[in-house]
């Protein structure tokens, strides 16, 4: 019965096909190889090994690949991320200090730079400082996590324990204070207030590090305002500061802007600017007319200018004593009463008789409501010393039983800062909001830190016309928090701070503008200050009146008497451009940054006069590596001794004056700051920038002295005229090519301009041809392009010693000369010895130099001398009048730098990145992050120089062809035209002929630097034009 | 066999036989070296072996550790560059052009001449790769066909220029020496048949270097003629290379580099180097080999007469430098000499000048340039002074160029010493190995004046 079912795979194994069934049988349907085949086969033993060996070699070679470092796409993309394309953001910059509306620039969501926001309506100034603010981010030295007692903790615990024990405070009949910096910030303000409301012992304390107390209380005893105005350098003609460094760092960062702005020879509009100083600041740099005064001079001045602008007046004069200067004066007040309403007296220190008399000056002179605004005030600076005195006296009382600090270092900047430090110990709780444990932080009980802006939520009113936001830019790096959130926290509230700062700015400054539009904008204006603190006692009458409490004829004679002459030297400290207060010390491109003035690094120091070191036997000298190095001195200044502080002889410095530089010799800013020069802040006794009776004597043990770290250390230009080319207002007003001399030559077809004469030929030229213009009279030498090259390029740091034996990376560098008093017109010459001679003397500074300074980078020679000399054709030219460098061509023989007659190329002698004998931000995997991904990291061994920002250029060339239209005017630049806040850099494409720079390339001014040699570079240098 | 007036010096000494000659030369190859040799060999091989430290430390660590910076990017390097290939000169100088002058003097020195041009060829050689800021790419510098097709050396860049120029100039001499040394390999190679004094290794590889000669008459006319091809394409090599890389200077904008008197003044001075390094060499092989019968003072003195001809012509290049200068007009040349001579570097252009151009002049005098003990002196005066010359091209025109604001100074490290030192002590390795493998003089060639210009013959055909 059974139905055996027949399971088939096919008709042929259903049909028994002989040949299917033979193949059942077999195991394998085709043969195996026998061995005789083996013997056929063309692959011998030999065949064999050679396969092997070569199959492990190359497994060998593969596995000896460079390690990859693999990025991590995006799980989810953000909407408004595209790699490889940045974002900017508006925000605005405040350290307490410095100023800035900004854009920042993010790239795959980190911020990697700063621009100046062109649409708001103040804040453009970015100086060096606002410039490096990006890289501070990036600092792995800063707290990340909150502390008690020095230790790691949550916020939790901090936040239960500190409002816990701040409330029991607040019932006690101890005091709270809040100490800060400078808070312009309106929603901070308003949590201030609360705190106010809560705590009725409450009480804030504003303090700025180098104070400004006595310029706002002249304002206050004047004009019933603390405030400081606002001015406008643009429209003064005639602008006279006594010790007032306002182009590098005074009340405001725009004021270089806004100078510049006044000073166009081409319009005829050139403001005329008398400096009367000490030490030779930027500022006194760029006067038309430098006076090196003693500080103690400057009252007994301002009285003299007074009294000779009140006689004009036909008012009362004070009583005074003359001076050696009053004839100089004479011709400053002539000038001023001429630009009666139209000029501009300021003032720098802090002495409130200086500031009430300069009030009165221009007062006088009907400056208010013209070129000074106390209508639109600036906020900028707000520490009281007389509050900070009462703070100091109540902790010595013991009378403070909570003492939150934020954003200030009073252990480092006050001048009694160690009486401070002891004086904590007293206060029963000590909080810091510190970015880093600083030498006060380290001593509080409680550190909760504080975000870096560019991870903060906030905002900012500068003036009274102008509001910012801050926004974040990048999550906080670190468990940190920012300030106003943790404030608010101590009072048990807890918020976000976007928001509470939105729904801050909803309640106060919205007024049904949108906050998106806002935000991206970046400010708003307004017309009064958003939160006015209820300490400040403002009068509602703000006619700009002269107060009669103000008697100055008490200041005169308090000023005269200062002025009478005592024994010692007079020191005047200041501030430098790159370190500032010293709270950016840790940041290594501000410290490699050089000194506009000296070009000194990594480094404060005393400046002496000329005569005064030959005296004291001080002197800087040449060492055969081409380092500078000087003497060390004992320091002593009204009972503060500091041994061991380096002398640095200064052209320029008032004879029997000395400069120390405050923000340095740090002890707890970071392993980049600390131990870098001398701590002057023990000498700025009671909040004085000026001390007499200052003595100095010669560490004689110190026999090898002290080593500097110039970048530059010739003072003058040697009287080459192909290098700088300068003039005075009047011979350029009578012929614009006064100054520009160009070289001819001779030729058979009669004379021609050298640069004419050429066995070259020229390189093809395409759509494009690039310019940078650099106009000298613009250029205040600020230095903020300097750093902005940095960031932009990936510049490496090398730090102290290798910028000593001149090998600083400096793509960008600004070239500072002084005058000699000897020049080949003044010194006739007879025979070979005085030629000597004249050479010799001309490499001396005078001892009251003119200063002028040039911005140099690669010129971008059409017919340039690196690139016929590089044996690999490393460095090449561009249709675009661009000299190219391929990095990885580059061999390293340097033949470029030596033929390169500006000496702009920068060979990497070592590996700057990832080498832990260069411990800066290239050698930190987060400080690596502010690197540009544009532009590559040049290994060691390879040239490199200023590419024009050539990666920008290629973006704007590529955005404009995506969007089918020409590359407009203003699209391209580079990092350092961006950066010039002045206008002096100007960058762009003149082979359109509408753009400026078309323009500026043809004007009666413009010349290349060394024509001689024809190497037609591409930057166009404009001649100096001195108002004299 | 060529006439020679019997009033000439003879040029070889002590009445030497054929066989005496040949004893005398394979004295050192088949003897054993004695103390003198190891004390010096170990200290050329020390010194040597700090060279080889040094470099591999520039290289491993980047040419930081040297004391260049941004303004001065050559200083030691390139000096010592130069300063051996011009060394390099004398021996080419004294075998081609002295060949086709029909010179028989430099029978006896061309030899240990061109030896000495080798091994300095080679240390110049080291530098350009080593002053490379990454010398393992160094082969970037020939035209080597790539896929990238426009990917190609710089024909404009001297450097380039160079690269080939030396590198003939070592082919050619190298062959030139080698050709010559045949006979006499195959006399050692015979020699140690009959003789049995050298190892079988040792013979087998003279066997080899030998290149099979018999000398048959066809190898000798064939030799001859090679020879005289040789020097033919040698000569214009003497002149080249040192031209060359003058121009690496000429071509350049730095004042105190762009000069167009450069390729004659560096030929001369380096001709002038070249025998000095010879003098300083040969006056101590003569002694410590027992050469005085071969290398004789009137050797001493005709070199020494060139020294100070060449030296006069250094000097006049100076002095017409100074002249230029000054006639020029153009400030920056001027301040580039009055720098020079007055600047931070005026010492070592005043030894330059001392050693350069006055100490040959004291060659005028035939008491002084017949001195041998004066002669030695004189001739490491002339090696440091041409050292010196290039430090001051290089250096002082570096230091101080166009802008004030980038004027420098350079300090040699440890390291630039040890580099430099390394090489003179690897120049020494390899000469004193020479010494004791090689026929240091050309004894083939010289037997061939023997009957014209030995003393014998001297004497015998006074008689006749």
């Amino acid at each position: 019965m059974a139905n055996e079912k027949i399971y088939y795979s096919s008709i042929q194994e259903l049909e028994n096909n002989p040949v299917i069934q033979e193949l059942t049988e077999k195991e394998f349907a085709n043969e195996a190889p026998e061995e005789n085949s083996v013997e056929e086969s063309s692959t011998s033993r030999r065949d064999f090994l050679k396969f092997l060996g070569f199959s492990t070699a190359a497994a060998t070679i593969a596995s000896c690949e460079t390690p990859i470092h693999k990025a991590i796409p995006y799980v989810n993309k953000p909407e408004e991320v595209v790699a490889g394309i940045a974002n900017w953001y508006a925000s605005s910059y405040y350290d307490g200090h410095d100023y800035a509306s900004v854009l920042v620039k993010t790239r795959e969501g980190r911020p990697i730079s700063l621009k100046a926001n062109k649409d708001a309506s103040y804040g453009q100034g970015l100086s060096p400082r606002v410039m490096g603010s990006v890289l501070e981010l990036y600092d792995s030295s800063r707290l990340q996590h909150p502390t008690k007692g020095g230790k790691d903790t949550d916020w939790k615990t901090v936040d239960a324990e500190i409002s816990s024990k701040l409330k029991s405070i607040g019932g006690s009949n101890k005091i709270i204070v809040l100490l800060t910096s400078t808070i312009i910030s309106p929603s901070v303000k308003a949590i201030i207030e609360k705190y106010k409301t809560t705590y009725s012992n409450f009480s804030h304390v504003s303090y700025d590090a180098v104070s400004y107390s006595a310029m706002l209380d002249a304002n206050m005893d004047m004009f019933g305002k603390r405030v400081l105005p606002t001015y406008k350098f643009q429209d003064a003609e005639v602008i006279v500061s006594f010790g007032a460094d306002f182009l590098q760092d005074w009340t405001e960062n725009s004021q270089g802007k806004d100078y510049a702005m006044g000073r166009n020879p081409e319009s005829g509009k050139m403001s005329k600017h008398y400096q009367f100083e000490s030490n030779l600041s930027l500022t006194g740099s760029n006067a038309d007319y430098r006076f090196p005064i003693k500080p103690s001079q400057q009252g007994l001045l301002l009285v003299n200018l007074y009294n000779l602008l009140a006689q004009k007046a036909g008012k009362a004069t004070l009583s005074s004593t003359p001076s050696k200067l009053d004839a100089k004066l004479k011709a400053v007040a002539k000038e001023l009463w001429a630009a009666k309403g139209k000029s501009l007296v300021v003032a720098g220190g802090n002495d409130k008789n200086i500031h009430l008399i300069v009030n009165a000056i221009n007062e006088l002179l009907s400056n208010y409501g013209s070129t000074i605004d106390l209508d639109n005030a600036s906020y900028l600076r707000q520490g009281n010393d007389a509050s900070v005195n009462a703070l100091v006296a109540d902790m010595k009382a013991g009378k403070v039983g909570a003492l939150l600090m934020e954003n200030t270092n009073p252990v480092y900047t006050l001048g009694n800062g160690a009486e401070f430090a002891s004086l904590l110990s007293k206060v029963s709780l000590t909080v810091s909001f510190a970015l880093r444990a600083d030498e006060t932080a380290a001593l509080c009980n409680y550190v909760l830190p504080n975000n870096h802006y560019l991870e903060t939520w906030g905002d900012v009113q500068p003036t009274t016309n102008y509001v910012g936001l801050i926004q974040p830019t990048i999550s906080p790096l670190f468990n940190t928090r920012q300030f106003s959130v943790s404030l608010l926290a101590l009072l048990g509230e807890q918020v976000d701070a976007y928001e509470y700062l939105n729904s801050f700015w909803k309640e106060n400054l919205l007024n049904g503008r949108s906050w998106n539009q806002t935000l991206h904008n970046g400010f708003v204006t307004v017309t009064s200050e958003v939160v006015e603190s209820t300490e400040t006692e403002s009068t509602e009458d703000s006619e700009e009146t002269m107060n009669s409490t103000v008697d100055l004829n008490t200041v005169a004679n308090q000023l005269k008497s200062m002025s009478k002459a005592g024994s010692g030297f007079e020191l005047t400290l200041y501030t430098k451009s790159g370190i500032g207060n010293g709270s950016h010390a840790n940041n290594p491109w501000l410290q490699e940054l050089p000194d506009p003035v000296s070009k000194a690094t990594w480094d404060n120091y005393l400046t002496v006069n000329l005569s005064d070191a030959k005296e004291l036997g001080l002197e800087n000298y040449m060492v055969s590596n081409g380092g500078i190095n000087g003497a060390l001195v004992t320091l002593t200044v009204n009972g503060v001794t500091m041994k061991d502080v380096p002398v640095m002889v200064q052209p320029g410095q008032a004879i029997g004056t000395l400069g120390l530089a405050v923000g340095y010799g740090r002890t707890a800013s970071g392993d980049c700051g600390d131990g870098k020069g001398v701590n002057a802040y023990p000498l700025y006794k009671n909040f004085s920038l000026t001390s007499k009776g200052a003595s100095i004597e010669k560490t004689e043990d110190a026999t090898d002295g002290y080593e500097f770290a110039l970048t530059q250390v010739a003072s003058t230009a040697m009287d080459r005229s192909e290098v700088i080319k300068e003039t005075t207002l009047e011979a350029f007003i009578a012929d614009p090519k006064a100054g520009t001399d160009k070289i001819f030559l001779e030729t058979h077809k009669g004379k021609k301009h050298v640069e004419k004469v050429s066995l070259w030929q020229e390189f093809e030229r395409d759509v494009h041809f690039w310019n940078l213009s650099i106009d000298l009279t613009k250029c205040t030498g600020c230095a903020a392009c300097v750093v902005a090259c940095h960031a932009e390029n990936n510049v490496p740091v090398v730090g102290k010693e290798e910028v000593r034996v001149g090998r600083d990376m400096h793509w960008l560098r600004i070239d500072r000369y002084y005058s000699s008093d000897t020049t080949k017109e003044n010194t006739p010459t007879d025979g070979l010895g005085d030629v000597i001679d004249l050479y010799l003397n001309m490499e001396k500074p005078s001892e009251k130099p003119e200063v002028v300074f040039q911005p140099v980078m690669c010129q971008h020679c059409n017919h340039a001398p690196c690139e016929n000399v590089c044996p690999v054709a490393a460095t090449s030219h561009s249709k675009e009048g661009l000299n190219h460098m391929a990095y990885n061509r580059c061999i390293g023989t340097r033949y470029c730098a030596n033929n390169c007659p500006y000496k702009v190329r920068r060979f990497n002698w070592f590996q700057y990145s990832g080498n832990e004998k260069f411990p800066y931000n290239m050698n930190d995997e987060l400080g690596r992050m502010v690197l540009n991904p544009d532009v590559v990291v040049r290994s060691r061994g390879v040239m490199e120089k200023c590419s024009m920002c050539i990666h920008m250029i290629q973006k704007t060339k590529l955005e404009a062809k995506k969007a089918g239209r020409q590359v407009a005017d203003e699209d391209a630049q580079t990092a350092c035209s961006l950066a010039c806040d002045t206008g002096a850099m100007v960058f762009g494409d003149v082979m359109n002929s509408s753009h400026e720079v078309a323009e500026l390339k043809d004007s009666p001014r413009a010349y290349h630097m060394l024509e001689q040699l024809n190497t037609q570079p591409s930057v166009v240098y404009h001649t100096k034009v001195r108002n004299k | 066999m060529h006439y020679e007036s019997p009033i000439r010096e003879p040029l070889i000494l002590e009445d030497k036989t054929y066989h005496e000659i040949t004893e005398d030369i394979i004295r050192p190859i088949e003897g054993k070296a004695n103390k003198h040799w190891w004390i010096f060999f170990s200290i050329s091989l020390l010194t040597f072996l700090w060279g080889i430290g040094s470099i591999t430390y520039t290289v491993s660590e980047g040419i930081g550790v040297w004391g260049l910076n941004k303004t001065v990017g050559w200083a030691w390097d390139i000096t010592n560059f130069v300063w051996w290939v011009g060394i390099g000169h004398a021996g080419t100088l004294i075998s081609a052009v002295l060949l086709l002058f029909r010179q028989k003097w430099r029978m006896s020195i061309n030899r240990s001449a061109e030896a000495m041009t080798i091994f300095a060829v080679f240390q110049a050689g080291l530098f350009p790769i080593v002053h490379m800021g990454r010398p393992w790419l160094a082969y970037f510098v020939m035209p080597i066909p790539n896929e990238l097709g426009t990917l190609w050396v710089n024909f404009n860049s001297p450097l380039l220029w160079d690269v080939f120029a030396i590198s003939t100039y070592l082919s050619v001499s190298l062959v030139f020496w080698y050709i010559g040394l045949i006979p006499d390999f195959a006399m050692i190679r015979d020699r140690a048949l009959t003789h049995k004094k050298i190892g079988k290794m040792t013979a087998k590889v003279y066997k080899i270097l030998a290149f099979g000669w018999t000398g048959r008459a066809k190898d000798w006319q064939r030799f001859e003629l090679v020879s005289l091809v040789l020097a033919g394409l040698a000569t214009p090599l003497v002149l080249s290379v040192h031209t060359i890389v003058s121009f690496d200077f000429a071509t350049s904008v730095i004042p105190g580099w762009h000069t167009t008197i450069f390729p004659p003044y560096f030929v001369a001075g380096a001709i002038f180097s070249g025998f000095a390094m010879v003098q300083t060499l040969l006056i101590i092989m003569r002694k410590v080999c027992n050469l005085e019968a071969y290398i004789t003072l009137q050797h001493i003195e005709l070199m020494n007469i060139i020294i100070m001809v060449t030296g006069s012509i250094v000097g006049t290049a100076y002095i017409t430098e100074l002249f230029v200068a000054y006639y020029s007009g153009v400030e920056y040349e001027q301040y580039a000499f009055l720098n020079r001579a007055t600047g931070p570097y005026w010492w070592a252009y005043w030894s330059m000048m001392t050693c350069n151009v006055f100490s040959p002049q004291f060659m005028w005098s035939k008491k002084l340039r017949t001195n041998i003990m004066f002669t030695f002196i004189l001739s490491i005066f002339v090696n440091i002074g041409m050292w010196f010359e290039r430090f001051v091209i290089i250096v002082t025109s570096l230091h101080r160029d166009f802008l004030p604001s980038s004027w420098s100074m350079f300090s040699p490290t440890y390291v630039d010493l040890g580099v430099y030192l390394g090489t003179i002590g690897f120049f020494f390795v390899l000469f004193l190995l020479y010494s004791r493998t090689f026929p240091v003089i050309a004894q083939a060639e010289l037997k061939s004046i023997v009957k014209s210009s030995g003393s014998q013959y001297k004497k015998d055909s006074h008689h006749e």
